[in-house]
C-alpha cells in the first residue's frame, strides 16, 4: 500500500498535466487522474503494471477521451490555452512544470497558488488542504474551482514562461513551495503526517531543480528544505514539547540530509548573483555546520542577514537579523530591543516579533517584562506545541522574577 | 487570441481639456501605448474616453421600480474614466501591456466569448 501511494504521489503531476495539455481542460484533468488512480487501487493488488506511471498517464487520458466524446455535444467550455508542443506525445518533459507556472500565476491570489498547487501538482485531497491552510473545507473548494475558471476565462496560458519571464515567475513558484514547506513544517495540527507537506514541498523543489538545472535559486530552496527537515526530529522533546535550536541534541540531526543539503546550498551560492533562497539556506546551512550553539558562527549569520536584507528587504528578515546580532560576542542587548522595538509597527500580530523582544529581555535580566511579552506572543499564537513553549517560558520566568529582591529588578 | 477590455481608474481630478499642453501630453502617452499593442503582436478593437464621473447618473433597479440618482454607481476616489478593448494572445500579452497603457490603475477583464462566436 505505502509503495503504491509513493508510486500516486510521483505520477500525479504528470498525469494531471499531461491530460491537461491534451485536453485543454484542467477540471477534466483532475477528475481523470482521480478516476485513474481509483481505477489502480481496484485493480492494481492482483496484478501491478510494469510501468505504473505510464498505466496512470494513459489510463488517465483514455477516460478524458471518452468523457470528451460522450460529451462533445454539451461541452461549450472555454479550453485552456495550450501552447503548442513538439508532436503528440502522451507525456511531454515539461508538462509539470507547465502545471507548476500556472497554478503559481500572479495574477491568482496567494491562496489560491497554495491550494491550487496543493490540489493539481500535489494530489492533496480539499478535506486535508482545508486542514493545513487553517480555512474551512467549502472555502477552500470555492476557491480552487474560481481559480480554475480564472485560468480558463482570462487566458492564463500552460506553459513556462520565456526566459525574460522566467526570474520573476520561478520567484513566484517557489514562494509557494516555500509556504507549502513552512505550513507542513509547523504543522499547526497534529493529523499532519498524513498530508506529509514537508515531503511534498521537498518533491516538488525536486522536480524545479531536475527540470531546470541552471537555476540556482530551486537548488537553493531544495537546500533550505532538506536543512529545516535534517533538524525535524529534534525539534521535539519526547513530551512533544518545542525544543529551540539553542538546545537541541545534534546528535539527533540527520547527518546525510544535512550534507545533501550542504551541498546544493554550496553550488547555488557560488552560482552568480546570490538569491533569497540561497541566503536562507546560507543561514540554515551555517546552524547545521556549527558544532555547538555556543560555537556558531554569529558573525557570518549577521553577515548572510546583511546580504539577505539587501535582496529582499522585509521586516521579518531584520527581526532575524537583531537576532543574530543579540548572540554575537559583547553585544549591546539593549541596542538589539531598541532594534526590535523598531520593527513592532511593520509586525504587528507576528508572535514571533515578542517572542524576540522577551528573549532579549530575559537575557537583560528584566525577567518580569520578558514574562508579560511572552505572554503577548502566547496570544498571538495557534499551534499548540509553539503554545506550550511560551506559557512554560513566560512561567519560568515569573518565577524568577518573583524570587528576586525587590531592588535588583533592573529598569 | 482573447479579448480584454481595460478599465482606467484615475483620480477624477478635472482634468482641463482647454489645456492644449496636457491635451497634447495625453494624446501622445496613448499613441505610444497604441503602437506598443501592435508591436506586441494585439490589436485595438475600441476605445473611449468618458466625460467624468461627476457627470453620471445612476439607475437602480429594485422592486420599487427604478431609482435615479445622481453620481457614479461606486463613489470612489478613483473613477472609471475610459477603456480600451483589446485582442491579445493570452494573459500574460495583456498584463505586460496594461502596465505600460496610460492610466493610474487599470482593471483588465476579459470578454466573454460565445460559443457561436468561435
Amino acid at each position: 500500500m505505502a509503495a503504491m501511494e509513493e508510486i500516486f504521489r510521483g505520477a500525479w503531476p504528470v498525469v494531471v498535466a499531461s491530460t491537461a495539455r491534451l485536453t485543454g481542460d484542467l477540471d477534466l484533468a483532475e477528475d481523470c487522474a482521480q478516476e485513474a488512480v481509483e481505477r489502480a487501487l481496484r485493480t492494481w493488488p492482483a496484478r501491478v503494471p510494469d510501468n505504473p506511471a505510464g498505466w496512470l498517464t494513459t489510463t488517465a487520458h483514455r477516460i478524458a477521451l471518452d468523457r470528451l466524446r460522450r460529451e462533445a455535444t454539451l461541452r461549450r467550455k472555454l479550453p485552456l490555452l495550450v501552447e503548442p508542443a513538439g508532436g503528440g506525445d502522451e507525456t511531454e518533459p515539461t508538462d509539470p512544470l507547465r502545471l507548476v507556472f500556472t497554478c503559481c500565476h500572479p495574477a491568482l491570489a496567494l491562496e489560491s497558488q497554495v491550494a491550487l498547487t496543493l490540489r493539481l501538482v500535489c494530489g492533496v485531497d480539499v478535506a486535508a488542504i482545508a486542514a493545513v491552510l487553517l480555512a474551512g473545507e467549502a472555502g477552500i473548494a470555492r476557491r480552487i474551482t474560481r481559480a480554475k475558471q480564472k485560468i480558463a476565462a482570462a487566458r492564463i496560458p500552460f506553459r513556462v514562461p520565456p526566459d525574460d519571464e522566467l526570474p520573476a515567475r520561478l520567484d513566484a513558484v517557489l514562494t509557494v513551495v516555500h509556504l507549502v514547506h513552512t505550513a507542513g513544517h509547523r504543522g499547526s495540527r497534529t493529523d499532519l503526517r498524513d498530508t506529509d507537506l514537508t515531503g511534498r514541498a521537498a518533491g516538488l523543489a525536486r522536480v524545479l531543480v531536475r527540470l531546470l538545472p541552471d537555476e540556482p535559486e530551486p537548488r537553493a530552496l531544495l537546500g533550505l528544505i532538506l536543512l529545516t527537515e535534517a533538524r525535524g526530529a529534534a525539534r521535539t522533546d519526547s513530551d512533544g514539547d518545542l525544543v529551540l535550536l539553542a538546545d537541541q541534541d545534534r546528535s539527533r540531526w540527520d547527518r546525510a540530509l544535512i550534507r545533501q543539503g550542504l551541498a546544493l546550498t554550496t553550488s547555488a551560492l557560488r552560482h552568480g548573483p546570490r538569491g533569497r533562497f540561497a541566503l536562507q539556506a546560507g543561514v540554515a546551512g551555517l546552524h547545521a555546520m556549527a558544532p555547538t550553539w555556543a560555537e556558531t558562527d554569529w558573525a557570518q549569520v549577521v553577515t548572510t542577514y546583511d546580504a539577505l536584507m539587501r535582496v529582499w528587504p522585509s521586516p521579518v528578515v531584520a527581526l532575524n537579523r537583531a537576532a543574530a546580532r543579540s548572540r554575537l560576542p559583547g553585544a549591546d542587548l539593549a541596542a538589539v530591543l531598541r532594534e526590535i522595538d523598531d520593527l513592532a509597527p511593520a509586525l504587528t500580530g507576528y508572535p514571533y516579533l515578542p517572542a524576540a523582544r522577551a528573549d532579549v529581555l530575559a537575557r537583560l535580566g528584566r525577567p518580569a517584562e520578558a514574562a508579560a511579552v511572552y505572554d503577548e506572543a502566547l496570544r498571538l499564537t495557534a499551534n499548540p506545541v509553539e503554545r506550550r513553549f511560551l506559557a512554560r517560558r513566560s512561567t519560568e520566568l515569573a518565577a524568577r522574577s518573583d524570587a528576586r529582591p525587590e531592588g535588583r529588578q533592573s529598569r | 487570441m482573447a479579448r480584454y477590455m481595460f478599465l482606467m481608474y484615475d483620480v477624477d481630478d478635472g482634468f482641463d481639456p482647454a489645456d492644449e499642453q496636457a491635451v497634447l501630453d495625453e494624446m501622445r502617452l496613448h499613441e505610444e501605448f497604441m503602437a506598443a499593442v501592435s508591436a506586441a503582436g494585439a490589436s485595438i478593437l475600441g476605445s473611449e474616453a468618458l466625460e467624468p464621473s461627476s457627470t453620471a447618473s445612476t439607475v437602480r433597479r429594485g422592486g420599487d421600480g427604478a431609482l435615479v440618482t445622481d453620481g457614479p454607481f461606486a463613489d470612489t476616489k478613483e473613477a472609471l474614466g475610459g477603456f480600451y478593448v483589446i485582442e491579445a494572445p493570452d494573459l500574460d500579452v495583456a498584463l505586460r501591456l496594461a502596465k505600460i497603457c496610460p492610466a493610474g490603475n487599470i482593471e483588465v477583464r476579459p470578454i466573454m466569448e460565445m460559443p457561436d462566436d468561435a
